[in-house]
């Protein structure tokens, strides 16, 4: 690649791609599995836990992310003890906080998109299943869950989406991630066009693999195409 | 808390204003409502094109589309930053710079919505028109898209609250909102970033969350109104 940035630029570089990649994975990970939990415990009869969960999602659709992200990283060590806080600052704090608000944001907007799958499956498919034999887990893991899942993938794909563009607000914070990179090669060349075209691409690159993962999950959870592939 | 509020609520409503340039939720306000009535016709006009009949129009409004949908707001922001300057030769502030990039994003998203508004009227409609003797920009014009953009009014109103979130990141290119202000108030003060940022985020829920709130209860009337409820 020495041919469009000095060797030097380049794997600072990439070290961006890297945390970027980094930033995406471990927040998406904790995302979704914060988003079911939220799932569940909306689904309590307990209300206060539903109040919870619908403060939680408005919080964080209400409030832009880069303030969530700024209240993290600026608000919250006040609150941690003195030494959780400098264990953070000794490990990445930057780092550490971004992950935390990316995935919170995500989660609850994810907590969303499966809920709304949950609710579009009829109750009758419960009961018939029940009505077959089947035990409460069994029903949810072979009827409920994999028709809503089916349901929810779009909206799931499009939020991982919008996570791995996200990922760009930590430089505000100074997590040393593509966009942060991107600024600080382009400070110290002036070449503008080349990084920003460079930095750009490998942004495409991702969110189009990203959909190309997305569409693939669906055309293999999708028992009706799955007939015509093999017809 | 209650004396930060006391002692700033000035500056988190309209900056250093009128001392120094107008700030804060002021302008927070302004560059979103301004992106949005710039970005609606683009959206109209790639949503359009995207669902014509003439392959290549449909061909490039994708292309714009999937583009500004696949690089992260941020980037966009820098993109106006450094190429306007270059194009139009004259120094371009940070609020025309993030009005200009807004514009652009919230033109693509928003045009995926009209479209999908544009795609849920039946054929019938325009072939209707088309044998009435509408010409296709009459069908487009007061046939599809009365009725297209009424059905995603909900989609509209959702997405100029985001652009009112995504007006947040004109402080890294320094210009002076909500953000910004309430981090120059933290500068000054120093000891007490929590306060300062809960401050922010407050503000900035209640802004969205009543908004959408009164956004949806005038669509319900509008709804009402006209009958469908």
């Amino acid at each position: 690649m020495d041919f469009l940035l000095p060797a030097d630029q380049m794997a600072l570089l990439l070290g961006g791609v890297r945390t970027t990649v980094l930033l995406f994975a471990i927040a998406w990970v904790i995302a979704f599995a914060l988003a079911i939990a939220l799932v569940v415990i909306r689904a309590t009869d307990y209300r206060p836990c539903r109040w919870f969960v619908d403060a939680f999602v408005a919080y964080h659709r209400n409030v832009p992310l880069l303030v969530q992200v700024m209240f993290w990283y600026f608000g919250m060590p006040e609150l941690l003890p003195e030494t959780i806080r400098f264990w953070l600052y000794d490990h990445n704090a930057e780092f550490c906080f971004a992950v935390i608000a990316l995935a919170l944001g995500s989660a609850a907007y994810q907590a969303e998109d499966i809920r709304s799958g949950l609710r579009a499956i009829p109750a009758t498919q419960f009961e018939a299943a029940r009505a077959l034999g089947c035990s409460y887990l069994e029903t949810m893991r072979y009827i409920v869950v994999p028709q809503a899942l089916r349901i929810s993938l779009p909206p799931l794909v499009g939020r991982a989406l919008l996570l791995f563009k996200n990922t760009s607000i930590a430089m505000a914070i100074g997590v040393a991630e593509l966009t942060y990179r991107t600024r600080e090669i382009e400070n110290l060349t002036f070449k503008t066009f080349q990084i920003f075209g460079i930095a750009t691409v490998l942004y495409l690159i991702g969110t189009f693999s990203l959909m190309a993962l997305g569409s693939w999950i669906e055309r293999r959870t999708t028992p009706g195409r799955k007939e015509h592939r093999n017809a | 808390m209650l004396e930060i509020i006391q002692d700033y609520w000035l500056t988190f409503l309209i900056g250093q204003y009128p001392n120094g340039p107008l700030g804060g939720l002021a302008m927070t306000l302004i560059v979103a409502v301004l992106s949005i009535l710039m970005s609606f016709p683009i959206a109209i006009g790639l949503a359009v094109a995207r669902s014509s009949t003439w392959r290549w129009l449909r061909l490039a409004s994708a292309c714009v589309v999937n583009f500004v949908r696949g690089i992260p707001l941020l980037m966009l922001i820098f993109w106006c930053y450094f190429v306007i300057p270059i194009m139009t030769g004259y120094a371009v502030s940070g609020f025309w710079t993030l009005v200009c990039a807004l514009t652009i994003y919230e033109a693509s998203y928003l045009s995926e919505v009209i479209r999908a508004g544009i795609a849920s009227i039946p054929k019938g409609q325009t072939e209707a028109a088309r044998s009435l003797g509408g010409s296709y920009m009459l069908t487009v014009r007061s046939v599809v898209l009365p009725q297209a953009l009424f059905n995603v009014l909900p989609g509209i109103t959702s997405q100029f609250i985001s652009t009112i979130k995504e007006t947040s990141l004109g402080y890294v290119i320094a210009v002076n909102e909500l953000t910004f202000a309430a981090n120059q108030i933290n500068n000054q003060l120093l000891t007490q970033p929590l306060q300062v940022f809960t401050i922010l985020a407050v503000i900035y829920f209640l802004l969205c969350f009543l908004l959408s709130r009164g956004l949806s209860a005038i669509e319900t009337s509008i709804r009402r109104k006209r009958g469908l409820l």
